[in-house]
């Protein structure tokens, strides 16, 4: 079952191979039906306990490995950053010790700092998850990004993807970069200077400084939270301008193939990045990217979790 | 006090262009002799043989922590650390608690030093009161009690108008102002050097230029001033392009340049390891490349290790909020010896860079083995293999870099003032 997947971790998909990529999706596509029975629940992972140790806000990513990790009848513990002991000066080692303590199976870690993934790997024996390390990756996303465009295009080598906005802050373009470049695809950043981390292009990516060009010819065209609270505001004039300049809105998203499809990992700004009227038109597949994170995610708490055998499919 | 004579050694003191087997007597704490075939009855005599005999070495930038951290190193600890590294004298920087900004701290430090430290220990004052870049802390007075220069070291002075009046008033008393130079504007919350590395890494960056741009204003306040000036821990190639020019102008400027900078690059950073987070960090190989150059070319005039002694508190957290740093005293001089291994540094450019600049920068005592000189001597074993293991360390912290690399040299004798600072067991029976 866990053929084409070793990993002990899932710490970024800067290190994945092909092939443990799609062991991940295709699990995560038989995953999806599991959503439509009228009892949502395989017993997979019973017994198991994963940890949710969300140490920066998050709604969607927590309450879509909360699914996932009910979905699979394993138990499910939250902690979060206001609930934690964090706020009292608690070290984090010192809190993946105290967890390690109790013995969970999966810790699915999101943390404002780069890096505290790796870290919290290297202290404890549960299985890491990097549900979102700072800058530097957050895999799931990457992965229910891969499932999406997969699902809807067919294929992924050979498909021109975009991603828009605010590159240097973000986690999701890092690991979609990779991942992505990893699948075969061609894969663009763009957004103003600013926004843009130096070298970007040696990670296998073309760059560009304005979105018209790079929108050019997309299959899919991957939109980008503006990060207000990672002070973004200084790296360009006012969210009015910036949607002006480099929101898409439906005269933007013509340049791209007729067919190209739209996404976003949320939480979206309407009005900013992207035009309501995109975000709610025909090219967006922006909900089911949120449908297929709850499948991917149960796929990879599976492979982490050492979930045995086909008995998920014959409850 | 017995004399000492340090018999068959190779002696380099290239300050007077003397390369040469023989023996050196020392007497009185001073030089005495250096001859062939020295014989000196009653003296005690050290065998160092296949050993190098080097005016001792002197460290411009270390943080020796007291007062007020002595949890992270104190002055005990850390001048027996330089001892161990072939150091015999240090310049400790005044980002202490209290910072050392009033001549009460100095005397501290001075008194404490006397009593507890194994080497020379030259403080370094504030340029201005509290490290906060607004008002000049006290220089004249902390001259007297015995400082050899000012510094806000780990901060930049920001405000130009404040600089420019601190090397004005500084020459009034011949200081040299020591600049740690870094626009905190532009490198804010920047854990690493901003490059491909912390792209990849997803690490909030600090670009090159937060030095080079603080680095280009200072000089032309030099320029419009006169004053005296040595940039700490140079980092990058537009800095040392910088000096260069500088220099070529005929301005007073000197700089030095950290091990870990001419050893290590940002890749390092790669497993967010906090042992290798140190401000300035470790930049692109195409810096490390233009500091090796600037080092054996003289642009550069000192090596000084920023020896920076934390705590696991400080260490054992994610990387962006550690704290920045490494200990350097006990490894510097072996990663020097790495470079003459590869040609970038002959040895004696090492003892120039070492000892003979670090006097020249900061107009200190030593640096010379000529007769007369004070009795500060170093004995390398240029050849001693070891696995660099930080329990072994005489300072208080572990946190070095360089953990568990294969070093070939060694300080086996540092003689301090005609003193035995530190020896290696096997030498000295």
């Amino acid at each position: 079952m866990t053929k084409g997947f070793t990993q002990r971790h899932l710490l970024g998909m800067e290190t994945l191979s092909r092939e443990e990529i799609t062991t991940i999706l295709d699990l995560g596509e038989r995953f999806l039906e599991i959503a439509d029975r009228p009892i949502k629940k395989v017993p997979t992972l019973r017994g198991k306990t994963v940890i949710n140790l969300f140490l920066e806000p998050s709604t969607r990513t927590r309450t879509s490995f909360e699914i996932a990790a009910k979905r699979l009848s394993a138990d499910g513990i939250n902690f979060t950053a206001s609930s934690s002991s964090t706020v009292k000066g608690e070290t984090l080692i010192d809190t993946a010790m105290n967890l390690d303590a109790m013995n969970p199976d999966i810790v699915v870690i999101r943390h404002a700092q780069a890096g505290s993934a790796l870290l919290l790997s290297q202290r404890i024996r549960a299985a890491i998850i990097n549900a979102g390390d700072g800058a530097h990756e957050h895999p799931t996303q990457a992965l229910l990004d891969a499932s999406t465009i997969r699902a809807h295009k067919k294929r992924i080598e050979g498909l021109t993807v975009v991603i828009c906005g605010d590159i240097d802050h973000s986690r999701v373009a890092r690991s979609n970069i990779f991942a992505l470049r990893t699948l075969g695809a061609r894969v663009r950043v763009a957004g103003p200077r600013s926004l843009l981390p130096i070298g970007v292009e040696n990670l296998g990516c073309e760059a560009y400084d304005r979105i018209e060009p790079a929108l050019e010819g997309a299959d899919v065209v991957m939109m980008l939270r503006i990060q207000m609270e990672r002070k973004a505001g200084s790296r360009f004039p006012n969210t009015r301008e910036y949607a002006r300049y480099f929101g898409l809105n439906p005269r933007r998203l013509a340049l791209a193939k007729p067919d190209a499809i739209v996404m976003h990992p949320g939480p979206m700004n309407r009005g900013v990045e992207i035009d309501p009227g995109v975000a709610d038109g025909p090219s967006s597949v922006i909900l089911d990217q949120v449908s297929r994170g709850v499948a991917v995610r149960m796929a990879v708490l599976y492979l982490l979790g050492g979930g045995s055998g086909e008995e998920w499919s014959k409850s | 006090m017995p004399d000492i004579l340090l018999r068959g050694g190779r002696v380099l003191d290239p300050a007077r262009e003397f390369d040469a087997q023989a023996d050196v007597l020392l007497q009185d704490g001073k030089v005495a002799r250096i001859e062939r075939g020295l014989a000196a009855p009653g003296s005690k005599v050290i065998d160092v043989k296949d050993c190098w005999v080097v005016p001792g070495l002197i460290d411009l930038h270390v943080h020796l922590r007291e007062p007020g951290q002595e949890y992270k190193e104190n002055i005990e600890t850390g001048t027996a650390a330089a001892a161990a590294g072939g150091f015999s004298a240090v310049c400790c920087m005044p980002n202490t608690s209290p910072p050392n900004d009033t001549r009460a701290v100095t005397d501290l430090i001075v008194q404490r030093a006397r009593e507890k430290g194994s080497v020379r220990v030259y403080p370094i004052g504030c340029i201005t009161q509290g490290q906060k870049g607004e008002t000049l802390a006290d220089m004249g007075e902390l001259q007297e009690a015995g400082c050899v220069a000012v510094s806000d070291d780990g901060h930049g002075v920001m405000n130009s108008e404040v600089m420019r009046r601190a090397l004005e008033y500084a020459r009034s008393f011949h200081m040299p102002i020591v600049q740690h130079c870094e626009d905190s504007a532009l490198s804010a919350g920047g854990a690493m050097h901003e490059g491909l590395a912390s792209t990849r890494f997803g690490i909030r960056p600090q670009p090159a230029a937060a030095e080079s741009a603080m680095l280009a204003r200072d000089l032309e306040l030099v320029a419009l001033t006169g004053g005296r000036y040595h940039m700490a821990h140079i980092s990058c190639a537009e800095s040392v392009r910088l000096i260069r020019e500088a220099k070529q102008r005929g301005l007073p400027v000197t700089c030095e340049v950290t091990p870990h900078n001419l050893m290590l690059t940002d890749d390092a950073c790669a497993g967010y390891d906090t042992f290798f987070k140190m401000n300035p960090p470790l930049r692109s190989a195409r810096d490390q490349a233009a500091l090796r150059e600037a080092l054996a070319d003289g642009t550069i005039d000192a090596i000084a290790t920023d020896h920076a002694p934390h705590s696991p508190v400080e260490k054992e957290v994610e990387f962006e909020q550690a704290a920045n740093g490494v200990i350097g005293l006990e490894t510097a001089l072996a990663l020097a010896l790495e470079l003459v291994e590869a040609g970038v540094l002959t040895p004696a450019k090492l003892v120039m860079r070492m000892s003979v600049g670090p006097t020249r920068v900061l107009d200190l005592p030593g640096g010379s083995l000529a007769p007369g000189a004070p009795a500060d001597v170093t004995v390398i074993d240029p050849k001693a293999a070891w696995t660099c293991d930080s329990a072994l360390f005489r300072s208080k912290a572990r946190n070095t870099p360089f953990g568990g690399r294969a070093m070939r040299g060694r300080a086996v004798l540092t003689v301090v003032g005609g003193a035995i600072a530190y020896s290696k067991e096997s030498l000295v029976a």
